[in-house]
């Protein structure tokens, strides 16, 4: 761990000009790839990442579908060009995990019994990670799925808390990711106070770990707010077009 | 469809017993099956241990090579785990490629491996930038009865206990082996404690049938100085903020009383 870069300093900002407990500036758009059943873009930070869900579909492979409920894949990939160094792009250990992680965080919000012998594939492309793409991916990915016009519990938002600079800080940057002192990601239903996903790495005190994660569900509530805006932009968009159709005729 | 039907009315029995605080196996909600564990079992390896949790059942076998560093540490040895979920250890176990419950379990050990930093990586650094010795954790599952992960730590941390490495000379920028070993370097005695979520209620150290109807699993990862080293929440459940701060509570006192098993053997 590098001791010459100043994660906080005296005044308690970050090396992004943020406050400790601030998120970085989010931009959620809902609907934009025209194939896909469902789909979003998020921009949070540095980070780009795109989402796309196809489904519910035929099972492929067949014996993976289950008799009572729709399955969930979920692919989590980063691009190769994403990160400073070139990505192979055939998928990591990593992207396995969090392929799995994320599929865990949304399964609870999707009313699967609907649709039994079928999948739900959802795709997630990381254009340009700069930390927290786990946390942004679940965010954007929920919307995608809410846009392919899939029954939800609840919309799920996720960000991460943790501890850089010897300060807990909300939603980490690839630098306090890498040089802080600890990371964890939360994913977090609003409606039924329930976590999601939750991992951490670094090391934290009890009392640490519960203020992360106070801090990560703070950072939630406010991604759900935008979640929210995001999809109704997308309809009222529509909306507005078919009224100037109407006016025009 | 009968699995489906059998494991309803399965979960349906288990979680009605947990609800009255007790269990299929008799122990308490917070209670850990019997631990056995042996060092030294494979002597070809430079260290090994193998786990017993009840009828689980996990070998781990360390092998040291040298290698080069990350190009972003090269001042740090390397230190990598893998885990095989092998054919022997269950009928639902298939030869191949490792799958992404295998991948994930070997990442959750290596987290709190890694963050709590159980080997002073710097100290098998031999050039910067060049070589090192490269740390080989092999985690081999024998007998699957649940609770693979801490099953899995805990093999994993007795095998770094025993482990040797090499001794070595340079000499015309060559590195040299030399007869002999010296005990690797560890810091640090990560333990992880799982909890299985069954219906609201979390038990510590599922077994087989436990996990096979659980809502949520959590493992939480303590270090010798109480801090929380590693997390991951598995499963297609939910937790509420509370129980997470409960289990970790929990898993704590739990840890303590593993870490003794371990250190003193």
């Amino acid at each position: 761990m590098s001791q010459k870069i100043v994660l906080v300093d005296e005044e308690g900002k970050r090396t992004d000009g943020r406050k400790l407990n601030e998120l970085r500036p989010i931009k959620l758009k809902v609907g934009v790839l025209s194939n896909a059943d469902g789909s979003a873009y998020i921009e949070q930070g540095k980070n780009k990442i795109l989402a796309a869900v196809y489904g519910p579909r035929e099972v492929h492979p067949r014996h993976l579908a289950l008799p009572d409920r729709a399955i969930l894949q979920c692919r989590y990939h980063m691009a190769p060009f994403s990160v400073e160094e070139r990505k192979p792009p055939q998928p990591s250990r990593r992207e396995v995990e969090l392929s799995k992680v994320i599929r865990e965080a949304l399964e609870p919000a999707i009313f699967l019994d609907k649709f039994p012998r079928t999948s739900i594939d959802l795709f997630i492309e990381v254009l340009q990670a700069d930390g927290g793409t786990r946390g942004a991916g679940v965010t954007v990915a929920s919307l995608a799925l809410a846009d392919a016009g899939i029954p939800m519990r609840d919309l799920v938002a996720a960000c991460a808390a943790g501890k850089a600079g010897g300060q807990m800080v909300l939603d980490l940057n690839d630098i306090e990711d890498k040089e802080g002192e600890a990371d964890v990601p939360v994913a977090y239903m609003l409606n039924s106070n329930a976590v999601a996903l939750l991992q951490m790495d670094g090391l934290l005190t009890i009392e640490e770990f519960k203020q992360a994660i106070d801090l990560a569900l703070d950072g939630c509530k406010q991604i759900y707010v935008l979640q929210k805006e995001a999809l109704k932009a997308k309809y009222l968009a529509i909306k507005e077009e078919a009224e100037e159709v109407v006016e025009e005729e | 469809m009968t699995s489906i039907m059998v494991s309803r009315i399965r979960k349906k029995q288990i979680a009605q017993l947990i609800t009255s605080g007790k269990r299929l196996d008799d122990r308490g909600l917070a209670d850990w099956r019997p631990v056995q564990i042996e060092t030294g079992v494979i002597e070809k390896a430079e260290g090994s241990a193998r786990v017993r949790l009840g009828r689980t059942e996990v070998m781990a076998g360390i092998k040291i090579g040298l290698g080069e560093p990350f190009s972003d540490r090269p001042n740090d040895g390397v230190l990598t785990v893998n885990s095989e979920f092998v054919p022997i250890a269950s009928p639902e176990f298939e030869a191949g490629p490792p799958g992404e419950e295998s991948m994930e379990l070997a990442r959750v050990v290596d987290r709190g491996v890694r963050e709590s930093k159980v080997i002073d990586l710097e100290k098998l650094c031999i050039i910067p930038g060049k070589k090192v010795f490269v740390v080989f954790v092999d985690i081999y599952v024998l007998n699957h009865d649940g609770n693979l992960i801490d099953a899995s730590a805990l093999a994993t941390l007795a095998a770094l206990t025993n482990t040797k490495v090499f001794k070595y000379e340079m000499k015309d920028g060559e590195v040299e082996i030399k007869p002999g070993f010296e005990a690797l370097p560890l810091r640090n005695f990560p333990i992880a404690v799982t909890f299985a979520d069954i219906s609201g209620k979390l038990v510590v150290d599922p077994w087989l049938d436990e996990e096979e109807v659980m809502d949520a699993r959590l493992t939480i990862s303590f270090d010798k100085d109480g801090k929380v080293c590693a997390v991951q929440k598995g499963g297609t459940g939910t937790l509420s903020p509370e129980q997470i701060i409960e289990a970790a509570k929990t898993a704590k006192e739990k840890a303590e009383e593993l870490r003794k098993l371990v250190v003193k053997s």
